[in-house]
């Protein structure tokens, strides 16, 4: 099957440091892909890659087949790969359908003149995209201010879900969360398989990885040093990879 | 309705009632315009520094750009009277062009704040000492005069009643000395209502608005989502300077002469009107009913001192203990839901 979004021999240098050292591989349409590795890995320069935050110096990028290259987030964006941050980026003052809008919001003129916000389109766009993936939030109207982290992580996917996001890249999607919300948002992320993504998830949760990866990649010193099926490896095969005892490509 | 976010109507009626009290002939309708007559400065200027605290950023020029306006529309006036032209067109070039330059300052400090990375307390820091220095320079030979029908305007009503005459829209009717005359609504109180209720409006209803709010909430996310912040940030100041402007058009109209410290005390009416309207310093937080709330409290405050006959700069050290209060009571009762930017 094809990739949806696949690198081939990506490389990405920081003066004399190599960050990514010819890093190749490929996620599909319906497949989580965990990316794993120490701090200082090359995880981050990786995936920045595909977000169109760093340019590779080497190495080609597909998107469906295709080879592209990716300048901005802006680019990514239009190729409809979705980077969800840590931090999700959302504006905490504004309510739930503010936020799956911001930026895009939908207009509509008033007596010929003003364009004024569509509120109630809003507001059932986004109730449709949440009711779609399962997800239930106490009013749409309230700020996410109130909402848990749990809630907040799946307004920030949704959004990307409304705006047609075909590939989601997550960094450390439960890093904040308590145990309950932690469940939450790896089950919406095992749901979103079903709507036919990509994913890949940057985590250093083990548990999480297991819980819902289909494959593993482990980074070592910017190297691809292993590419597992979920099936076939174990946690101590994995940290084994990560610290550098043993490798498997 | 918890404590926090309900104490600035609480203050107010407490205030009514304390005034009727203590000060004899504060409950009729003439003080009631007054009220809202001389309030019609921090109103405006409460509103200007609103949509800039909603971003995060502070606005310190705008009452040195009161006087400024003051003074360059006074003199616009007057030169093309000189040129020959009638008072009406005169009058209505000097406010355009008055208007105009009084974007200014703000697209200079919007620029400063938004490309450069100064920050808003310095950049419009600055303004302020600019403006300043400019006003006093243009008036070093005497303020002149505004024109009559300016004057009967800022000092005019909306509508008059008056047995015999009846109703009249604008225009004051004759009527024998000392005869019973309903004067309502002062005009500058219209105008400035009707410019709050736009801003009302755009600030809950359109884009602008909400892209105010998301600047103030998360400036990451604003970027992230495709947002123009920089330019966003540049409207914003130069708002404030036009509303700015706008009050000192109206402050010469009412007073007749610019000056140049027209609209300096100001500021911190301004500043304390949003705090007290339950607005953040550091963003993402406001309304502007609950800002004209926070400016009804200064003015009444203002013509009730002015009724009892207290010294008005009593009132500056009222309203200082007030800003403090405010600040003290948002962290005392946080609001953790920030439910009243957006219902």
């Amino acid at each position: 099957m094809e990739y949806l979004v696949e690198t081939k021999n990506i490389t990405k240098r920081f003066g004399g440091l190599t960050a990514v050292n010819k890093v190749s591989f490929g996620v599909q349409a319906g497949e989580i892909v965990a990316v794993l590795g120490d701090n200082g890995a090359g995880k981050s320069t990786l995936i920045k890659m595909i977000s169109g935050v760093h340019q590779p110096d080497g190495g080609q990028i597909f998107v469906q087949g295709k080879e592209v290259e990716i300048h901005s987030p802006m680019d990514a964006l239009s190729m409809g790969i979705e980077t969800i941050y840590q931090d999700l980026a959302l504006a905490e003052n504004m309510n739930v359908y503010s936020n799956i809008f911001l930026g895009r919001e939908k207009t509509k003129k008033v007596l010929g003149l003003f364009n004024v916000m569509d509120s109630q389109y809003m507001f059932d766009e986004s109730q449709g995209v949440l009711d779609k993936l399962n997800i239930q939030i106490p009013s749409l109207r309230n700020n996410v201010r109130t909402l848990s982290g749990g809630q907040r992580q799946a307004v920030a996917i949704s959004r990307s879900i409304y705006w047609n996001a075909k590939f989601l890249i997550m960094d450390e999607p439960t890093a904040a969360l308590g145990v309950a919300q932690q469940k939450l948002v790896l089950d919406l992320v095992k749901s979103l398989k079903d709507h036919g993504l990509g994913i890949i998830i940057i985590s250093h949760q083990m548990h999480d990885v297991f819980a819902v990866a289909d494959r593993i990649i482990v980074m070592r010193r910017g190297e691809k040093v292993g590419d597992l099926k979920k099936e076939g490896t174990n946690p101590d095969e994995v940290v084994n990879l990560i610290v550098g005892s043993e490798s498997v490509v | 309705m918890d404590l926090g976010r309900s104490w600035a109507l609480i203050f107010l009626i407490v205030e009514l009632v304390f005034f009727s009290l203590a000060a004899k002939g504060f409950l009729s309708l003439r003080v009631f315009q007054m009220v809202f007559f001389f309030g019609v400065t921090v109103f405006l200027l409460g509103v200007a520094e609103l949509f800039v605290i909603i971003t995060g950023g502070i606005d310190l020029s705008v009452g040195y750009i009161v006087g400024f306006a003051s003074i360059i529309s006074s003199r616009f006036v007057a030169l093309f009277l000189q040129t020959g032209m009638s008072t009406l067109p005169a009058l209505l070039l000097g406010i355009f062009l008055t208007l105009a330059i009084g974007l200014l300052p703000g697209l200079v400090s919007g620029l400063l704040i938004a490309k450069l990375r100064v920050p808003p307390f310095i950049a419009t820091f600055s303004m302020l000492g600019i403006t300043h220095g400019v006003s006093e320079l243009l008036i070093l030979n005497g303020a002149v005069n505004m024109p009559k029908l300016s004057t009967l305007f800022g000092n005019g009503y909306f509508l008059y009643w008056a047995p015999g005459p009846g109703l009249s829209l604008f225009v004051r009717p004759e009527i024998p000395r000392g005869g019973f005359i309903l004067e309502l609504i002062p005009n500058i109180v219209v105008v400035a209502f009707v410019v709050i209720g736009i801003l009302s409006f755009m600030l809950k209803r359109t884009v602008f608005g909400q892209y105010t709010y998301a600047i103030g909430g998360n400036v990451d996310a604003a970027i992230r989502s495709g947002i123009n912040v920089s330019r966003h940030t540049v409207k914003i100041y130069m708002l404030s300077s036009f509303l700015a402007s706008l009050t000192g058009i109206i402050y010469v109209m009412m007073y007749v002469k610019g000056k140049g410290d027209a609209g300096a005390s100001n500021l911190l009416d301004s500043i304390a009107a949003v705090v007290i309207g339950g607005a953040s310093l550091y963003g993402g937080k406001g309304t502007v009913w609950r800002t004209i709330l926070g400016a009804l409290i200064i003015a009444i405050l203002e013509t009730g001192l002015r009724v009892m006959g207290i010294p008005t700069f009593d009132k500056y050290i009222i309203v200082g203990i007030i800003l403090i209060s405010a600040v003290l009571i948002d962290k005392i009762f946080p609001d953790k839901t920030y439910m009243d930017t957006k219902e």
